[in-house]
């Protein structure tokens, strides 16, 4: 048995598992996330895989990976550059080579390596031979033949025995972060119940994998569990967490809840999750396109459920007629847009915060409705919650934008007991109310009852047709049109009096501000981490709502010398934020590649801003 | 017979007035919406629900002004998308007796995808369709049901599209209920419309509509009263299709098309006759009496589907009902507890 040489001590890793479409590599990373979780580290997810559902076998364009960053420390995103890269087969080795860290671990599948795989991977030498893997620190072993070997006395069939290799790879990985495999053998058990042979197939290549690198592999890797908070724990992927949030908002609100919705990548999952969601009286509509989505969502939050629409970019775009409709009826509605590369079809798969302007104006006429962003995975459940619980509130549609990089990626969330979130109170009518009116309002909020179909006395009618103010009869009558563009735009406006301040990490007046909003608050907020602790007067303010914006918003911009507004679009935040303060002098730092920033790239930004 | 069990019963006997409401009908005199405001006018109160539990929803077009003149809830939608709000309001609320006003460019142009989708699902709603063959409240473009040829303010030449017999798309898109009257014939109107709120799923009710500004006369050969007697077959369940001011023609199904006979002649005798079977799941028959046209044939008028089949509404209230019989997961905290959770402490 090799002696261990070495027990490198580390305080975050970015493993990622690449591999071909069928190899079972986001069960794999996901299994590895879990075990990690287990053992007290933060982390952070991000699936990477093709646009098509099963390119050709061992192309570049079949690879598919799951990248993962754990921590002894916070973990904000799934990491930038890979300490450790799995890499199954010569296809997903080339495509991902460019993101390991010099001196990198590579453990490979080396008996995929044969001339053919090299040669459809584009490679004209196999990579194990030709030296060009020399600076990294590479552990090939024969996965794939290891496996068959393993499982020859289980008398397991050759396809159910090659399809376990990810197991094998697995066991090997738990060996080399030092981790215990009781827990994975548990779950591997649960996830196949119903087939019995699949479970032991399985187990037995994990424990033969952990096996063979207690023998062959000379170090181990060691990330500490990270300081996090008493409490219940599980892993969520922002489409999940967006999907309870929702949930949660209807169940503390007492209105039933209502989606209509139409599978579009990479939303999608919401309506998948929603779906399955019946035991708790969830009514999910998959509706013929995009507009029936919002549509029926619409007829459903005037029959007094709470009605949501999900979808992404160019379905928003189909629904802009449908939510003027929703603005002048006042009625309560949310809309998830889990953004994509656009513009048209553009990169569904890959993740981009340029619907922004579209979320804010992309209606005929003054239509004004709120727009608010998560920023986190996990915290996609408390955005979506709060959309629901504005919505209703505040007799409004809000647009709820995350993307897809949130939407996929994964994140330890601490669960919440749901009688803490804050309270949710519809402003219901009361049957037979005789003052009840349409349009008429709360004089703080503007906001009008809410009088559902079946209750007694309430009888009414709204429609797209401009409407008297409280009685609600159709006018053209100029003054009241102009009256209830006003009391409309208003009515959101005093939203601002209801959402907390916006909050800065780090000095709150100084040098330089960097200003975000959404999604890319992990690259931010570890970039400006990092600076900080090397000494830089940088400070960092994530928004989550965008219209209307924290009240404080004036103040917060004007207390540095610079500040600098990141996106992943060509500048709209800044440009938003330049229509209202005109006079606070704004930088922008911009990227639209359907990737997220690098910190890298910010870091290098943020001092040349500072030493300018 | 009403099923009160889905929708409630009113607890007071209801009239015509009850309907009526506020607003000043603004439909131009003469026109055929009159008619149909008095057949709803007619039918609601015979229905008998609870007053509350009557939802209008529509689109756009004159036909969709139809919600302000019902003293109910009323819901005025955009362009061609009545069919997806009302599937929403009544799948969130089965317990309301959900009714669609619409247009044939609002349902069948702007809205066609919707239109043939709703019909799919079969959603316990009730669609009262204004085939006026022309687009109204733009001021005379033609629509898809304006007849080949015809000359209209987008057409100066005639149309050069074909136009879609209603029936053969609602029952090509599965529809489950389909019935046809004159705007003339309030009485038979009324008939057909407590027909379509009997019927569980979605009931399309055709309207033959008179545009006194636009379209006038369009009906004129098949509604004509004069004439109406030999140009018109009204149907009746489990009677033979007769017709004709002397009931002495009827219809007969030779080989595999209809056709026109008369009674006494040629041996033909009434036990000849095909019998109208409203209830009959095959379409086949149903397609052809719904595609009936004059001068050839009598144009079919009254109910001419009434399948049963399961409604998407029900189907949903089943689906959770026996999920929710099934699962643990019966509150968020159960959910958000579920699968894999580790406790840091």
């Amino acid at each position: 048995m090799t002696k261990i040489q070495e027990v490198i001590e580390l305080e975050d890793v970015v493993v990622k598992f690449v591999g071909d479409s069928g190899d079972g590599m986001q069960l794999t990373g996901t299994i590895f996330s879990d075990v990690a979780a287990l053992a007290g580290n933060d982390l952070a997810t991000f699936p990477d895989f093709p646009a098509e559902i099963r390119a050709p076998h061992n192309t570049i364009a079949g690879v598919s990976g799951f990248q993962m960053h754990m921590g002894s420390r916070k973990i904000y995103t799934p990491g930038d550059m890979c300490d450790v890269i799995v890499a199954m087969n010569p296809a997903s080795l080339k495509a991902n080579l460019k993101w390991a860290k010099p001196g990198a671990t590579l453990l490979i599948d080396s008996s995929t390596f044969d001339e053919k795989a090299i040669g459809k991977a584009g490679y004209t030498e196999s990579p194990l031979e030709d030296g060009s893997l020399a600076e990294y620190r590479v552990i090939q072993a024969p996965v794939t033949d290891l496996t068959k070997e393993s499982l020859e006395d289980l008398g397991v069939d050759k396809r159910l025995a090659e399809r376990t290799k990810n197991m094998f790879v697995l066991g090997m990985m738990f060996y080399l972060f030092d981790r215990e495999i009781s827990s994975p053998l548990d779950f591997i058990k649960k996830k196949f119940r119903d087939k019995p042979k699949v479970v032991k197939a399985n187990q037995h290549a994990m424990q033969a994998g952990y096996k063979y690198a207690e023998q062959f592999v000379d170090i181990k890797l060691h990330v500490a569990p990270a300081p996090l908070k008493k409490g219940l724990y599980r892993n969520i992927t922002g489409n999940v967490a967006t999907a309870w949030g929702l949930l949660a908002a209807a169940e503390r609100s007492g209105r039933p809840f209502f989606l209509g919705s139409y599978p579009i990548t990479p939303a999608t999952e919401i309506l998948m999750e929603l779906s399955a969601q019946k035991s708790l009286g969830a009514k999910v509509f998959q509706a013929e396109d995009e507009i029936a989505g919002i549509c029926s969502a619409i007829g459903a939050s005037f029959a007094g459920s709470m009605g949501v629409t999900t979808t992404s970019g160019p379905g928003l775009s189909l629904k802009s007629e449908a939510l003027g409709l929703a603005v002048i009826t006042e009625l309560p509605l949310v809309i998830v847009n889990v953004q994509r590369a656009g513009p048209s079809t553009g990169m569904p798969t890959k993740s981009e915060q340029s619907d922004l302007m579209q979320a804010l104006f992309g209606r005929n006429g003054e239509s004004p409705l709120m727009v608010m962003a998560a920023s986190s995975p996990a915290n996609c459940f408390d955005y979506a919650y709060l959309a629901g619980k504005y919505a209703m509130e505040h007799m409004t549609p809000v647009i709820l934008l995350t993307d897809g990089y949130l939407g996929f990626g994964s994140e330890l969330f601490k669960i919440p007991d749901v009688n803490d979130l804050p309270s949710i109170k519809p402003p219901m009518a009361d049957p037979n109310d005789p003052n009840f009116k349409p349009y008429r309002r709360d004089e703080k909020t503007l906001v009008r009852k809410w009088a559902a179909p079946g209750v007694e006395g309430l009888r009414h009618r709204v429609g797209g047709l401009e409407k008297t103010n409280i009685d609600g009869n159709v006018s053209t009558d100029p003054l009241n049109h102009q009256l209830m563009v006003n009391i409309r735009e208003e009515k959101i406006s005093r939203i601002a009096d209801y959402i907390p301040l916006q909050e800065v990490t780090g000095d709150k007046e100084g040098e330089l501000l960097v200003v975000g909003w959404g999604g890319t608050e992990g690259a931010l907020a570890s970039t400006v981490n990092r600076m900080q602790g090397e000494g830089y007067k940088i400070s960092h303010a994530q928004f989550n709502y965008i219209k209307p914006l924290p009240k404080n918003t004036r103040e917060v911009l004007s207390s540095y010398k610079k500040v600098i507004v990141c996106e992943l679009n060509g500048g709209q935040f800044v440009n938003y934020l330049r229509m209202q303060f005109p006079d606070i002098p704004l930088h922008q730092y911009n990227k639209v590649q359907g990737l997220p920033f690098h910190i890298q790239e910010l870091t290098e930004t943020f001092i040349k801003l500072l030493e300018e | 017979m009403i099923q009160y069990n889905k929708v409630e019963k009113s607890p007071v006997e209801l009239t015509k007035k009850d309907f009526v409401s506020d607003q000043m009908v603004k439909w131009c005199p003469g026109c055929g919406a009159h008619a149909i405001l008095a057949a709803v006018g007619n039918v609601f109160p015979k229905i008998g629900y609870r007053k509350e539990n009557f939802a209008m929803v529509s689109g756009i077009g004159c036909s969709s002004r139809f919600p302000y003149y019902v003293d109910t809830f009323g819901f005025h939608g955009i362009h061609g998308k009545a069919a997806a709000i009302a599937s929403g309001l009544k799948i969130a609320n089965p317990g309301l007796s959900v009714w669609v006003a619409t247009g044939d460019g609002d349902s069948m142009a702007i809205g066609g995808n919707h239109f043939i989708h709703v019909l799919r699902r079969n959603v316990d709603i009730n669609i009262l369709l204004f085939n006026n063959q022309i687009y109204g409240l733009t001021k005379g473009q033609f629509s898809p049901t304006t007849p080949l040829g015809m000359k209209t303010k987008t057409s100066p030449h005639g149309t050069i599209e074909h136009p879609f017999t209603v029936s053969g798309l609602v029952l090509g898109a599965q529809g489950t209920f389909f019935a046809r009257v004159p705007d003339n014939n309030v009485k038979l109107m009324t008939e057909v419309l407590y027909e379509a709120a009997k019927h569980n799923g979605t009931a399309v009710v055709e309207i033959l509509q008179n545009c006194i500004i636009f379209a006038d006369k369009v009906h004129e050969m098949v509604t004509n009263k004069e004439t109406r007697e030999d140009r018109q077959l009204f149907l009746k369940h489990g009677e033979p299709m007769i017709f004709g001011k002397n009931r002495d023609k009827g219809i007969i199904l030779n080989g595999t098309q209809l056709e026109v006979v008369e009674i006494g002649k040629n041996g033909i005798n009434e036990d000849d006759l095909l019998v109208h079977d409203m209830y009959a799941r095959n379409p086949s028959i149903h397609r052809m009496t719904g595609w009936m046209k004059a001068p050839d044939f009598p144009v079919a008028m009254g109910v001419i589907r009434a399948a049963p089949a399961e409604t998407f509404d029900e189907l949903t209230e089943q689906q959770i009902e026996e999920a929710q019989k099934d699962s643990k997961i019966r509150n968020m905290n159960d959910l958000l507890r579920s699968g894999n959770t580790w406790e840091i402490s």
